[in-house]
């Protein structure tokens, strides 16, 4: 009589009794999952790298003036990044970021065509750093130049615009 | 349901009924002592934390004199979280120890390693020795002042082994002299030769504890003999859980020790700087740096450390061998010499670790 009871219980889903296994596997298997996440949350954490603390570079002396001859460029150290310092054939000064909006790399001064060139993949950049040809998406980042300094011993500044 | 689709995928391809058999059948016996035998899947779990947190460490870590000490400064003041692997490298690097030794002292105070399980006591011994390799190669690699003077020490006692010891020394070093060069050396130790021999010698060793099964002490072995029943339960998934519950322990204590205990970096190592002050190995090598202090340093004429080098050698080759001195167990019959020289060389490495922690 009970048993008909329980089974109409049971059937209805009402009240449905947790079985004693399934409960213990539940625990178990909550235990365990948490247990890792707790682990795996600071190692997770531990890949992610810190920001590298260096201040982002505002301005810095490229070259002296004399050390750059018209139709040439140099590359410069800005923070962390390579710069590039161009003179073009009329005695212009004009600075870029180095790196190639493309993947990286580092552009240079190509003297015969007087375009800043990536040697990686062929880009070609104008002395505006407007794209004119090749895969880069982005023109290059263009910075600042002054020159300061007594004649004769002028430096060139370059500074982030 | 999915994870037997994939279990059956694989079964097709595998034949794993060979493996779920074995799983199946797998029984670990139950007596007084049993609770020895949950410290060889401790090491094991201890080494596995080694490996996953030594793997974390190397993302960071710069191995050269110039860069390595600020490396792990960084690790510890810059990194998420690497104050906390780094605690828990060490801190488990010491436990490991600790629990290895254990587990040697209770193998041999059980004579476990009495026929046919031979080979499993070698390849532990060998296991053994390779953990103290670890420790020595890895006490370098934060390249601070106790370190740098500690590994002088160490690789100068390989330098009074008699005829090869000049050799060895240099070969240690990777020069004359403690510098940038040991510390590559090192490191090329820490992570590559030694974990590879250590992977290999850990198969063996399962595959060894695989095929025999548990040892069981040997009286309890002689009333099984004579017909009584050793009760048992089934490794899977029974025994499987109460391991996993002293992993579990481990993982507290390690968590806790690494929380509020941690290792301390200390001064960059600087070889023109003067010695500072009771500068000492880490504790498990304790035994051995406290007995060369105490030799004389002559005996008979031999320098008094070549004696000591040499005895420990010896002692290293005895202990390797300890299955097949033992005559007596391997025939059934109880050794007490053998409990006399396990307990010795047990009251020896505590007193004179104790000793070698207060000494001047």
């Amino acid at each position: 009589m009970e048993r008909q009871k329980q089974k109409e219980e049971r059937a209805s889903g009402l009240d449905t009794p947790v079985e004693r296994r399934t409960f213990l596997d539940a625990v178990l298997g909550f235990g365990i999952v948490s247990s890792a996440a707790a682990i795996l949350y600071p190692v997770w954490r531990f890949l992610i790298p810190p920001a590298s603390g260096e201040p982002a570079t505002a301005s810095a002396v490229a070259a002296r003036l004399a050390e750059v001859q018209p139709n040439t460029g140099i590359l410069f150290r800005f923070g962390s990044t390579p710069g590039l310092l161009v003179r073009d054939p009329n005695g212009e000064l004009r600075a870029f970021s180095a790196v190639c909006t493309h993947l990286d790399c580092t552009v240079q001064y190509a003297a015969d065509t007087s375009q800043i060139w990536c040697a990686c993949h062929n880009g070609f950049y104008d002395l505006a750093g407007n794209v004119v040809s090749g895969p880069p998406p982005r023109p290059l980042e263009q910075f600042a130049v002054d020159v300061r300094g007594e004649p004769g011993e002028e430096e060139v500044v370059v500074s982030r615009v | 349901m999915m994870q037997e689709r994939v279990l059956d995928w694989l079964d097709e391809r595998l034949d794993l009924s060979s493996l779920r058999h074995f799983i199946a059948e797998k029984k670990v016996p139950i007596h007084a002592h049993e609770i020895w035998y949950y410290l060889g899947g401790l090491t094991l779990f201890l080494f596995a934390i080694q490996v996953a947190s030594g793997i974390l460490l190397i993302l960071y870590y710069r191995p050269s004199a110039e860069e390595a000490y600020e490396s792990v400064q960084f690790i510890v003041s810059e990194v998420q979280f690497g104050w906390l692997i780094r605690n828990v490298h060490s801190w488990s690097a010491n436990l490991l120890i600790a629990v290895a030794f254990a587990h040697f002292f209770s193998v041999f105070l059980l004579k476990s390693y009495r026929r046919p399980r031979e080979l499993t006591w070698v390849t532990g011994m060998l296991l053994l020795f390779l953990m103290l390799g670890f420790g020595f190669s890895g006490y370098l690699l934060p390249w601070n002042e106790l370190a740098f003077f500690a590994t002088k020490v160490g690789t100068g006692m390989a330098g009074a082994v008699p005829i090869i010891g000049d050799g060895l020394m240099r070969v240690l070093r990777g020069g004359d002299d403690v510098t940038g060069a040991t510390l590559s050396r090192f490191y090329g130790l820490h992570i590559a030769i030694l974990p590879a021999l250590t992977t290999l010698l850990v198969a063996g060793h399962l595959l060894l504890v695989q095929r025999q099964g548990m040892s069981v002490p040997l009286e309890i072995e002689r009333r099984a003999r004579a017909g009584k029943r050793i009760p048992d339960m089934p490794f899977f998934p029974n025994y499987v859980l109460r391991d996993v519950l002293a992993w579990y322990v481990a993982i507290a204590l390690l968590a806790a020790l690494a929380a509020f205990y941690p290792w301390e970096l200390g001064r960059k190592a600087d070889a023109f700087a003067p010695v500072p002050p009771g500068i000492r190995p880490e504790w498990y090598f304790l035994a051995t740096f406290h007995t060369l202090k105490m030799l004389p340093a002559y005996i008979l004429g031999i320098e008094g450390e070549q004696i000591g080098v040499l005895g420990m050698g010896a002692a290293a080759a005895f202990l390797v061998f300890v299955p097949f001195l033992d005559r007596r167990v391997s025939r059934g019959e109880p050794s007490p010499l053998f409990t006399l020289i396990a307990l010795f060389g047990l009251a020896y490495l505590v007193v004179f670790t104790i000793v070698g922690h207060y000494a001047e």
